[in-house]
C-alpha cells in the first residue's frame, strides 16, 4: 500500500475529500455573509438558521409533498430568501442608521427563534436525507474511490462561488452593488434605487444559505443544530479572510477546510481547534485578515 | 471607528434616582430569603453579578464581547475541581476560579483588542467556541457528565456553608462586593478613560493614550469578575457543566444587559433578574426558552435599544428638563 507521511494514501486522501466538502460550505457561507456585510454591515447571524432552513424545506418537501431533490435544489434557496427579504424589510431595514452591532445582535435572536422552532417540533436528533438516485454510488477514481454525491457538491459549490464572484465583480448590477457599497448617498443620487438594493442582497445573502443547506442535506444530517455549530466557525473563517474581498472569503473557505481535513490526518484531536488556532495566528501576524483592507 | 460604540444607548444617570433604587434594592435583597425560595435569590445574584461584570465592557467601555461564557464557566469548572478533588476551601476556590477567569480573559483579550467592533464580538466568540472544544475533550471537566457533587464546605473554617441562610447571605456579600467594585472602577479615573474609549476611540488616541492597554485592563476586570460569578454558582448549585460555556450562555448575558439597559449600574442587575425569573417559569410551562429568549432578543433591538432602566432614565431626565 502507498503511504504519505507514514499514513496510507486512501485514508489521506479521503480526509483531504472531507476537508474540500468541508470547505466548500464554510466558502459558501462566509462568501454569503460577506455579501451581506459589504452593503449593509450587518453580520448575519442568523445565516446558520438560514442554512437550516434550506436543508429542513428540502427535507419537509421530500417527507410532506413527495418533492425531490432537484426541484428542491431551486425551492430551498428561493424560500430563504422570500424569507430574508422579508426579515429585511420589516427589521433590518430599520437598523441601518444605529450601530452595526444591534444588527448582530437583532439576527442572534432571529437564529435562536428559527431554532427554537425547529428544535421544538423535531428534536435535536438528525434526520437522514436521501442521495437522489442520479448522484449515488461512487465512482472510482484508481487512486480513490468518490462518492458521486461529494463531487457534485464540490462541482456545485465552486460554481455557486465563482457565479456569486462573476455576478458582483463583472455585471452591472453588480457595479451598482459595489458602487453603494462605497458611497450609498451618491449612488442614491444618480437615480439607483438603494433601499431596493439593500433589500435584495440580504435576499441573495440568504438564499445562498439556503442553497448550502440544501447542498448539505444529503451529507450531513438534517437537524436544528446544524447551522449555529457552523456559522461560529464561518465566523473564525471571514476573521481570517477579512470581509473585504469575495474573492478572498472564497479562497479562505477552502484553505481552512483543508487544513482541517490535514489536521484530521495528522493529529485528529485538534481538528476542532484548528481553524480558530489559525484564526488566532493571522491576527498576530495580520490583524486585518489575509484579504482584509480595513484595520 | 466612532460609530462603532454603542454611545446613544448609555443613558445619563440620575443619581438621587439611582441611590434610591440601590437602597431599596439592598433592604430587599436582605429580606428576601424569608419570602422567596433561596437558590433561586442565589441564581439571579450570580446571574446578576455576571451581568454586571459583562456590562463594564459593553456599557463601559463599547466593546461587545460575545465569548463571556468561557469566564463564568471556566470559573466555574476551576472553582469545582479545587474544592472538590484537591480539597480546597470555598474561599480558596473561589479565588483560584476568579484568577483563572482573569487570565482567560487576558490570552482572549490579547487578541480580540487587535480588532474593532463586528469584528471584536466574532473573535471573542470564536476564542470562546474553541474554549468550549476545549472543556468537551479536557479529561478535568469530566466532559458530558461535568463536575458533580461539589462540596460546599465551610467558609473561612467556620461558616457552614450548608446552611441555606448562610450561603444565601454569602453570596450575597459577594455580590455586593463585586457591583460596588465595578461602580469604583467605572468612576473613576480609569473609569473615565474608558469611557472616553467608547466615546470617541481615536480622540482618546490623539490624547495620548494608550487605548489598547486600557482595553485590555477593563476586558481582564470584567472577565475577572464574570469569574468571581461563575465560581460562585459552582459553589451554590454544587457542580459545573458544559451548559455554563457554550455561546448559548455568551448570548444570555448580552440579553440580560440589553433588555435592563446597557451601560447603566442597575440595568444588568434588573435584566438578569427578569431572564432568569422567565426562565424558572418557563421550564415548567414547556414553551421553549430559546424561543423566548430571541424574542426578546429582536423586540428589545428594535424598539427597545436603552432598555429598561435606560427608558426609565430617559423618562425622568424628559420630565426633569420640562419642569
Amino acid at each position: 500500500m502507498t503511504m504519505i507521511f507514514g499514513i496510507p494514501v486512501q485514508a489521506f486522501l479521503g480526509q483531504l475529500l472531507v476537508g474540500l466538502i468541508n470547505g466548500s460550505f464554510y466558502a459558501m457561507l462566509s462568501l454569503g455573509l460577506a455579501v451581506i456585510f459589504g452593503l449593509l454591515r450587518v453580520i448575519n447571524f442568523a445565516h446558520g438558521a438560514q442554512y437550516m432552513l434550506g436543508a429542513f424545506i428540502g427535507y419537509l418537501l421530500l417527507t410532506r409533498l413527495g418533492i425531490g431533490y432537484w426541484p428542491a435544489l431551486v425551492l430551498a434557496p428561493l424560500t430563504v430568501g422570500l424569507f430574508g427579504i422579508v426579515v429585511e424589510r420589516l427589521a433590518l431595514s430599520r437598523l441601518y442608521d444605529t450601530d452595526p452591532l444591534y444588527g448582530l445582535l437583532f439576527t442572534f435572536g432571529l437564529a435562536l427563534v428559527i431554532e427554537g422552532i425547529f428544535r421544538y417540533y423535531y428534536g435535536v436528533s438528525g434526520n437522514p436525507y436521501a442521495v437522489p438516485p442520479l448522484l449515488s454510488g461512487g465512482t472510482n477514481l484508481g487512486f480513490m474511490f468518490l462518492p458521486n454525491y461529494r463531487g457534485w457538491v464540490v462541482v456545485a459549490s465552486l460554481i455557486v462561488c465563482f457565479g456569486t464572484w462573476a455576478l458582483i465583480e463583472k455585471t452591472r448590477l453588480g457595479s451598482y452593488l459595489r458602487a453603494a457599497t462605497e458611497n450609498p448617498r451618491l449612488v442614491q443620487a444618480f437615480g439607483v434605487n438603494v433601499p431596493l438594493l439593500l433589500t435584495l442582497t440580504y435576499g441573495l445573502g440568504s438564499a445562498l444559505a439556503g442553497l448550502a443547506g440544501i447542498l448539505a442535506a444529503p451529507i450531513y444530517q438534517v437537524s436544528p443544530l446544524m447551522g449555529s455549530d457552523l456559522i461560529i466557525v464561518v465566523f473564525a473563517v471571514v476573521v481570517v479572510g477579512g470581509m473585504g474581498s469575495i474573492l478572498g472569503a472564497i479562497v479562505t473557505g477552502y484553505m481552512l477546510g483543508l487544513a482541517e481535513g490535514l489536521t484530521k490526518v495528522f493529529y485528529p484531536e485538534a481538528s476542532n481547534l484548528v481553524v480558530f488556532i489559525i484564526m488566532a495566528i493571522v491576527l498576530l501576524v495580520r490583524p486585518a485578515g489575509l484579504f482584509g483592507r480595513d484595520a | 471607528m466612532a460609530d462603532l460604540t454603542l454611545r446613544e444607548t448609555a443613558a445619563r444617570t440620575p443619581a438621587w434616582l439611582e441611590w434610591t433604587l440601590i437602597g431599596l434594592g439592598i433592604l430587599a435583597l436582605l429580606a428576601a430569603p424569608f419570602f422567596v425560595y433561596p437558590i433561586f435569590l442565589m441564581k439571579m445574584l450570580c446571574f446578576a453579578l455576571f451581568a454586571c461584570a459583562f456590562n463594564l465592557l459593553l456599557g463601559y467601555t463599547g466593546l461587545l464581547s460575545f465569548g463571556h461564557a468561557t469566564f463564568f464557566g471556566g470559573a466555574a469548572y476551576f472553582t469545582a475541581h479545587a474544592v472538590k478533588v484537591w480539597g480546597w476551601p470555598p474561599e480558596a476556590g473561589i479565588l483560584l476560579g476568579t484568577a483563572g477567569a482573569a487570565l482567560l480573559g487576558l490570552v482572549m483579550g490579547f487578541f480580540a483588542i487587535r480588532r474593532q467592533g463586528i469584528y471584536f464580538a466574532m473573535i471573542t466568540l470564536a476564542l470562546s467556541q474553541m474554549f468550549f472544544f476545549f472543556c468537551v475533550q479536557a479529561p478535568f471537566t469530566q466532559g458530558e457528565d461535568g463536575i458533580q457533587g461539589v462540596p460546599r464546605g465551610t467558609l473561612l473554617g467556620f461558616l457552614d456553608l450548608n446552611v441555606p441562610l448562610n450561603i444565601y447571605y454569602f453570596v450575597l456579600a459577594v455580590f455586593l462586593i463585586g457591583v460596588f467594585a465595578i461602580w469604583r472602577i467605572v468612576n473613576s479615573p480609569f473609569g473615565m478613560i474608558l469611557r472616553s474609549i467608547r466615546e470617541n476611540e481615536n480622540r482618546a488616541i490623539s490624547l495620548g493614550y494608550s487605548v489598547a492597554n486600557y482595553k485590555l485592563a477593563a476586558f481582564v476586570m470584567s472577565a475577572a469578575l464574570a469569574g468571581l460569578a461563575g465560581a460562585v454558582k459552582a459553589i451554590v448549585f454544587q457542580f459545573a457543566t458544559l451548559t455554563d460555556v457554550t455561546w448559548q450562555m455568551s448570548g444570555e448575558v448580552i440579553l440580560m444587559t440589553l433588555l435592563g439597559g446597557i451601560g447603566t449600574m442597575v440595568g444588568p442587575i434588573i435584566g438578569a433578574s427578569l431572564v432568569v425569573g422567565l426562565e424558572n417559569t418557563l421550564a415548567t410551562s414547556g414553551f421553549p426558552v430559546t424561543i423566548a429568549t430571541g424574542l426578546i432578543f429582536m423586540v428589545c433591538v428594535l424598539v427597545f435599544r436603552r432598555g429598561i432602566v435606560g427608558e426609565v432614565y430617559a423618562r425622568v431626565m424628559k420630565r426633569a428638563r420640562k419642569g
